[in-house]
């Protein structure tokens, strides 16, 4: 049990990041056509619009949530405020933007399986994708509920120094969370797992929506020309 | 001054007969795949209608185009780059496929394989999407083909506008002209600045715009953007798609497959040299009625000895100022002004003209209508209302189309006598800015319209910018990925997605023969 433990939380998270910014990176670069977003909005109109902003908006709160939260080095929290308070903000911040992102997914969800159009053209990666994530955020509510009846073994000091080891590699990170709930082992691994399929599924395109920040800086229009390279080549 | 050259196209609705030959070629070329057969970079549609997407030039629906904001300044009327990214989860402004149509086949198979039945076999409908029989087709691409439908449905045409609409109700069966659209190829495009991911870009070269497929992230900002409803998403590969103006032809110096199978021969191409600083003033314009105009200022004259001069040192090619000189497209919109731009309100500088149709005479006789030279009558008999074409083409001002009309009667009058009666008659051609020596050149590119005439096309001179070489035993024409077709069945990174039944069986059955 204890070597099984060990592999799911001090290697797995290795094997699935690197596996997430290699693939991701090979994917760019070899497979730049079947980089998108794969819409299916034109197929139906109707749903998308609420599902698709609960979910986005919701997930997006999410993420920089858990990055900001459990990555920002423990002396500059403590600076902003106690610890109580940021045990309190994470679980209502993320109790609320949770709420909202797995009501926006469960309706992306009924789209998808209620219409046809859509769902011949589903593939098995999005689906497995859309459930993976559901359960992921039901997990996620779950753990806030834990938290906040403190049950035996959370400690959510020990968590926030399991991520953190996590990314300073620290030797036997995995002994930090061994005696948590399941709930919390659930989510990291399920977490974990998200990042592993990332690179190839249709996950990428979050990747592009990133960057497509740069789109507020740039001139409206674009232009590329031949004639450039010609007169270059002509010089050397 | 910066100068560039841009291929345009003139289309001349005078001689539309609206057959669809140009929709078809085009998509036998183009769009025969799956995800885009929905999807006609080129269509014919007959006016007055709503058209293809439903009312596309409804863009207090459709939110195409630029708008000028209160300071001067153009954005996009979908809203400003925040805004559009705001809306990058759910596009509120995309048409769904239905606004365009479910793309069907039919089921063909069950007219070999029915079992033996009481009554004949059918071949119904099968929605290309689902795969599934559909119950009843009802939209399609060119419903309102001839006029079909009721007029209600179509009166809804935002060309209306300004027009006492039951009058010409009364009269539908005596009002219709065809517009074959495809591609703008704006000067100031609006889909290239709808784009989050900077994908669409217009070529310095030849002007013409394309969608770097690679690049391409499937937000779908562009189709809502694109005020001609001239982009399309590919629900199959989930990128946007677009005419390309067939740029391997033209730049090896042949028309686009609609203009070279166009068998009214009403299709011109040429270069058109503009002066790209002035772009930005042109298409800010405050009163609308003035952008044609402001359009026209644009454009270079290619015969002023200080513009080739200008041009040779900014690196235009001899060959291309030649053919700017002989260019149709030229001589139409600025020399004998009947060409004018497709919604010059939208503010995006088209490069795809009209010459709007002189529609047949309306009873004349009977009315005792016949102009001054006893068989042409005026323009304002004819029966399409000049505010309709000019709802079209001048933003809503009708004199530049009635001159353009004008224009073209008096060329008809003048050639009418010297062939019926052999004298070349100056005085037909009062009123007009005409010389006789142009209403000739006039008549023998439109009307003769010669296939010389017609395209005077540039090659690219690509020998100077690519090493041949590199290219031997490459594939030719791909959608990215190297020479893959961009959607690979197997691999890594995910599997083509599941097309409809219809197509599988086509799939097994070549599977089938090639085994044997």
């Amino acid at each position: 049990m204890k070597s099984l433990h060990d592999f799911l939380f001090g290697l797995y998270p290795y094997i699935a990041l690197s596996v997430f910014f290699i693939g991701s990176l090979i994917r760019f670069d070899r497979e730049q056509y079947s980089w998108k977003s794969d819409s299916s909005q034109i197929l139906r109109k109707s749903q998308l619009r609420l599902g698709s902003m609960l979910f986005h908006l919701g997930v997006l709160v999410v993420f920089f949530g858990h990055l900001i939260g459990f990555l920002m080095p423990e002396p500059i929290v403590l600076a902003l405020m106690s610890e109580r308070a940021h045990e309190l903000l994470a679980m209502v911040g993320g109790g609320v933007a949770g709420v909202f992102s797995i009501i926006g997914l469960s309706i992306l969800i009924y789209r998808r399986v209620s219409d046809p159009r859509i769902l011949s053209n589903s593939r098995t990666a999005d689906m497995v994708v859309l459930v993976i994530i559901w359960l992921q955020l039901a997990l996620g509510l779950l753990t806030v509920v834990y938290s906040s009846s403190h049950v035996p073994g959370y400690d959510f000091g020990a968590l926030i120094a399991y991520v953190q080891g996590i990314v300073i590699f620290r030797a036997d990170n995995a002994a930090l969370i061994l005696s948590v709930p399941w709930v919390y082992k659930a989510h990291i691994f399920l977490g974990l797992t998200v990042f592993l399929i990332f690179p190839f599924t249709r996950l990428v395109h979050i990747w592009s929506g990133f960057a497509a920040i740069f789109y507020l800086s740039r001139p409206y229009q674009l232009m590329r020309t031949h004639r450039k390279l010609a007169s270059n080549r002509r010089i050397s | 001054m910066k100068i560039r050259a841009q291929i345009g196209m003139v289309l001349n609705l005078d001689k539309c007969i609206g057959c669809h030959t140009c929709s078809v070629t085009c998509k036998n070329v183009w769009t025969s795949r799956d995800g885009v057969e929905y999807a006609w970079f080129n269509n014919v549609e007959t006016k007055p209608g709503v058209g293809y997407p439903k009312e596309w030039e409804n863009q207090d629906k459709w939110k195409g185009g630029w708008v000028r904001r209160s300071d001067g300044k153009l954005e996009p009327r979908q809203g400003s780059r925040l805004k559009i990214l705001s809306n990058i989860f759910a596009n509120p402004n995309l048409p769904s496929i239905d606004e365009y149509y479910e793309p069907f086949t039919y089921d063909y198979e069950h007219l070999q394989n029915a079992p033996e039945m009481i009554t004949p076999p059918t071949a119904r409908p099968v929605s290309v999407v689902t795969g599934k029989k559909m119950d009843k087709i009802e939209w399609g691409p060119n419903w309102e083909d001839d006029l079909g439908g009721e007029f209600s449905k179509r009166s809804k045409d935002a060309l209306f506008e300004g027009i006492q609409k039951e009058m010409y109700s009364a009269f539908e069966n005596t009002f219709m002209m065809y517009l074959p659209r495809l591609c703008e190829h704006c000067l100031n495009p609006a889909c290239v600045a709808s784009c989050p991911s900077g994908s669409i870009y217009k070529r310095e070269d030849d002007g013409i715009v394309l969608i770097d497929q690679d690049k391409c992230r499937g937000w779908r900002m562009c189709v809502s953007g694109c005020p001609y409803k001239k982009i399309y998403y590919n629900w199959t590969t989930g990128k946007a798609e677009k005419c390309i103006f067939c740029y391997p032809r033209i730049e090896a110096g042949q028309p686009t497959v609609c203009s070279e199978t166009c068998v009214g021969r009403i299709r011109y191409l040429g270069v058109l040299l503009y002066d790209a600083d002035k772009i930005e003033a042109a298409a800010s314009v405050e009163d609308p009625k003035s952008l044609y105009e402001a359009q026209l200022g644009v454009f270079l004259d290619p015969n002023a000895p200080e513009i080739i001069a200008e041009a040779k040192k900014q690196g235009i090619p001899d060959a291309w100022l030649t053919a700017a000189q002989k260019s149709p497209v030229y001589k139409m919109a600025m020399e004998w002004k009947v060409a004018f731009p497709l919604h010059p309100e939208y503010r995006t500088l088209p490069m795809v003209w009209y010459i709007p149709p002189l529609s047949p005479i309306q009873s004349a006789l009977e009315n005792g209508l016949i102009g001054e030279n006893g068989i042409i009558p005026d323009v304002k008999d004819l029966r399409i209302p000049i505010r309709y074409l000019a709802n079209l083409l001048t933003a809503g001002k009708e004199e530049p189309v009635v001159k353009a009309l004008e224009t073209m009667v008096a060329m008809r009058r003048y050639m009418r006598k010297k062939s019926v009666e052999k004298v070349s008659d100056a005085a037909t051609l009062k009123g007009t800015h005409l010389k006789p020596l142009q209403v000739e050149e006039m008549y023998r590119v439109m009307a003769i319209a010669n296939y010389e005439d017609r395209f005077v096309i540039p090659t690219t001179h690509k020998e100077m910018v690519e090493n041949t070489f590199d290219d031997k035993a490459s594939c030719g024409f791909s959608f990215g990925n190297g020479c893959s077709s961009g959607a690979t069945d197997h691999s890594l990174f995910g599997k083509k997605k599941a097309t409809p039944i219809v197509f599988h069986d086509l799939r097994r059955d070549r599977k089938a023969n090639a085994g044997q």
